[in-house]
């Protein structure tokens, strides 16, 4: 399943989402699959989790059902009961045995709106001095202690697409994935602009060769 | 005025859980204002976590919302830090479903559930625009209202509200807000008389209390010598309100995106308690016990879970193993959904009624967590508070418990209590080191009892209204006792806070003169006091010692039989006889029955004879 997530529903954390879909497809009546063991739960694959505040159009997910179910039938019942901010892109069968989803993801495209007081010149050159560094060294928290990494290998590509005034939309292509994840407010703080406001949407996942179906 | 959406998300941008703030839930109802004839805000005093948890604002909200001329939405209190940006954009406090500002409401309505929320009650307030005084609210203003239990003693913020509704909210919330529909609608503009008239025609409704139609006077010696009408027209007691027959219950509650408390569906599935424990007021105060039939319990937790996709369903009372059909209504319950995945909770278990075949059933699906409620350690105690279970009631649950799989048990105790002693604590430790050396015999050592051990506060319209407060000394001492007679593996011990421990016993019984300390704590920086974090008790220390308010006679007094307290014009159905009666008996250490088995008087049935009569014989649980 590719499901979006808009500006109603961005504020749920990846724990929100897993609880919101059990809900959602217990209340749907789908045949889903559940783990063994003292504490049942439905078998969902999610894909990279998407930050808070991102809105999204291509998030993946893998439903086990406990029994075949025609996509349509499926998505039928799953589009009944979603809820505002939820929308169903794609529902289609997968082989039971196919690799994990984050084990398959190579990288993830962004649309990204920035207020800035700078001019479109002013961020273009931006864009380029940054892109223009060999390293951009920035440090993550991992199990509490800092943890330096480049953000520079995570980038693949950066565009400057539209301006209306303060305005500005810039395209990011960046790695995401078992490799690491360039996130794209990490990039808003390293062009070094005065920015105000922004908002994030992906709008596209890219896999692995022979997942691009998904 | 209603926030803009662009304003909105620029100040979820930077605050901590966002989802908190961000409405539009599944089965959230959002209606057309045009369509509307009241408008009314149900506030909750606490985060989103907390209030999103509380049954009695779901029945409300569907129950006002079924109503095509009426609108109900939710607000809550904003955390810290989206209080402090919205004080910096100048954005107002905001209901969920259409952002409307607090202010332009209709009435908006309180649920007081803790005392420790009061300094949240006048941040929310402010926050909304609205004058935290109620003398001091235009004609234009919402009216600010109050229930739920502490309304049971309104005086500590009767500065602050405009009323009180005293009792069960079904029918006279719908009674209030249709009266304002009508008085509004009778007058083409608010004035400051139309206001005065409005809430003089509100007095008249049964179980509704408007302080400012009271006055108090107090005795040399500080205690309150009347508390009395003004005019002649209110009663010199409100008498709280009652449902004959528990109203259907919410199927389609407001399911959180966002995690919360309690994260699952609830029924309720019985209202009240026939066991009498004189520590409990909620025992007291939400008598008559009325219990929901088998057959609507089943079908309302089928259509929970239909219209939720909770994966587990809380079955809601004082005492849920003492529903004479909760064996029949955990078996359909556990039949027809546990293949789904969906697993049953009981949150209040006593003791002497929790059986083998009961656990056994609630764990087919999942096992969800197990509580019992001792109290007391020894069996002289238990008495004394009228607890009426034994060690043996006890030990045959924990077994049971334990024998059915469960590692891991609840259990409350309180110290602190009326004619205590260090050898009542120590039994106390004595039996969690027994029912863990029963677990290991059972489970081996993997098992874990997490022990949470709560002070004692004494409580308006109960048998121990009366009692001093346990000194911090006394308090801390049998703390120690108790550390040092539980230690080792799988006991996690916790305990009460002795600070807050003592302003919720200031403000529990306090009276009127209170309400000057509350707001100058608030306006000191009092917030969310129920929460560790955030909790300054010097705050509140410092806020009395202005006001000229010495706590301790509020707490550490013993109050006489005469003495007038400051609850005694709300009227509970519970004599004040009653009540000393059950006092006296607890000093002498005498267990009083069940009522179910031996009613004692207590006066409820007198009360609401009228309500007992539209009702069959059985539905009740007074004989």
């Amino acid at each position: 399943m590719t499901y979006g997530v808009d500006a109603a529903l961005c504020y749920a954390s990846l724990l929100d989402m897993l609880g919101l879909w059990e809900r959602l497809l217990r209340r749907a009546a789908v045949p889903v699959a559940y783990s063994q063991g003292y504490n049942p739960h439905q078998r969902l694959q999610f894909g990279s989790p998407l930050p808070v505040g991102y809105s999204s159009e291509c998030e993946p997910l893998d439903v086990f059902l406990a029994e075949r179910m025609a996509p349509l039938l499926f998505a039928r019942a799953v589009v009944r009961q979603s809820p505002a901010g939820l929308t169903i892109a794609q529902v289609l069968e997968v082989p039971l045995r196919g690799p994990a989803l984050q084990s398959t993801m190579r990288a993830a495209h962004y649309r990204v709106r920035i207020c800035a007081g700078e001019g479109e010149e002013q961020v273009r050159a931006a864009l380029n001095h940054l892109l223009g560094r060999a390293f951009i060294v920035r440090a993550r928290t991992k199990k509490r202690r800092a943890v330096d990494y480049d953000l520079r290998r995570l980038i693949n590509d950066i565009r400057h697409t539209s301006s209306h005034g303060h305005w500005h939309e810039l395209h990011m292509d960046l790695a995401c994935g078992m490799g690491g994840s360039g996130r794209p407010e990490e990039i808003i703080d390293e062009l070094g602009l005065t920015v105000t406001q922004y908002s994030i949407h992906r709008c596209r996942l890219i896999w692995s060769k022979g997942q691009e179906s998904r | 005025m209603q926030v803009s959406v662009t304003s909105l998300q620029r100040l979820l941008a930077r605050v901590s859980k966002p989802a908190r703030y961000a409405g539009q839930e599944w089965n959230s109802i959002v209606k057309d204002w045009d369509d509307a004839q009241v408008t009314f805000a149900l506030a909750f005093p606490d985060a989103y976590e907390i209030g999103m948890s509380n049954l009695g604002l779901m029945i409300l909200y569907e129950l006002v919302n079924q109503r095509k001329d009426l609108v109900a939405e939710r607000v809550y209190a904003p955390w810290v830090d989206m209080e402090e940006a919205m004080r910096a954009a100048g954005i107002p406090l905001f209901s969920l479903e259409t952002r409307h500002a607090l202010r332009e409401f209709d009435v908006v309505g309180f649920s007081l559930q803790h005392e420790l929320n009061y300094s949240n009650v006048l941040n929310m307030l402010d926050l909304g625009g609205i004058p935290v005084l109620a003398h001091e609210r235009g004609p234009q203003m919402p009216l600010v209202i109050a229930g739920g239990s502490c309304a049971y003693n309104p005086e500590p913020m009767a500065d602050f509200f405009d009323l009180f509704v005293i009792g069960e909210g079904e029918e006279v919330l719908v009674e209030l807000l249709e009266c304002v529909r009508d008085c509004r609608a009778g007058s083409r503009s608010r004035t400051a008389r139309s206001r005065r008239d409005l809430l003089l025609h509100l007095a008249r409704i049964p179980g509704v209390y408007v302080p400012s139609l009271y006055r108090t006077l107090y005795n040399d010696d500080g205690t309150l010598s009347v508390l009395e009408p003004l005019i002649g027209e209110v009663p010199g007691r409100v008498r709280k309100r009652i449902v004959p027959r528990l109203l259907p219950p919410p199927t389609k509650p407001v399911v959180p995106t966002t995690r919360v408390v309690h994260d699952r569906g609830m029924v309720e599935i019985q209202r009240g308690c026939t066991r009498g424990c004189r520590f409990c007021q909620a025992g007291m105060i939400y008598r008559p016990v009325r219990e929901r039939p088998v057959a609507e319990t089943v079908q309302a937790v089928g259509e929970l879970i239909a219209s939720t996709g909770y994966s587990e369903v809380g079955l809601v009372s004082l005492s849920s193993s003492d529903h004479s059909g909760i064996t029949e209504i955990v078996s359909q319950v556990t039949t027809r959904h546990g293949p789904d995945g969906v697993s049953v909770s009981l949150p209040s278990l006593r003791t002497d009624s929790f059986s083998v075949g009961l656990a056994q059933m609630i764990q087919t699906t999942r096992r969800t967590g197990l509580t019992f409620a001792p109290e007391a350690g020894s069996q002289r105690l238990r008495d004394a508070i009228n607890k009426g279970t034994s060690e043996d009631d006890l030990l045959q649950a924990t077994g049971a418990a334990f024998d059915a799989g469960w590692n891991r048990i609840k259990l409350y105790f309180m110290i602190g209590l009326p004619t205590e002693t260090d050898e009542d604590v120590a039994e106390i430790a004595r039996l969690i080191r027994e029912i863990r050396a029963q677990g290991r015999a059972i489970r081996g050592r993997g098992v874990r009892l997490n022990v949470s051990v709560a002070t004692f506060v004494p409580k308006p319209h109960t048998p121990f209204q009366w009692v001093p407060l346990a000194s911090r000394a006394t308090i801390e001492h049998r703390q120690a006792l108790l550390r040092r007679g539980v230690r080792g593996r799988g006991i996690h011990l916790s305990w009460s806070d002795w600070d807050s421990t003592w302003l919720e016993a200031v403000l529990a019984r306090g009276d009127r003169r209170l309400g000057p300390a509350i707001r100058r704590a608030w306006q000191a920086g009092a917030r969310f006091d129920a929460w560790n974090e955030h909790f300054r008790p010097d705050l509140w220390q410092q806020a009395f010692q202005e006001e000229g308010i010495a706590p301790s006679f509020f707490t550490a007094r013993e109050r006489g039989q005469e003495e007038v307290l400051p609850w005694d014009h709300i009227d509970a159905g519970i004599t004040r006889q009653f009540l000393w009666e059950e006092y006296q008996r607890a000093l002498a250490g005498v267990p009083s029955p069940d009522c179910r088995a031996d009613c004692r008087g207590c006066g409820i049935l007198r009360a609401f004879a009228q309500e007992r009569a539209r009702v069959a014989d059985g539905e009740w649980g007074c004989p």
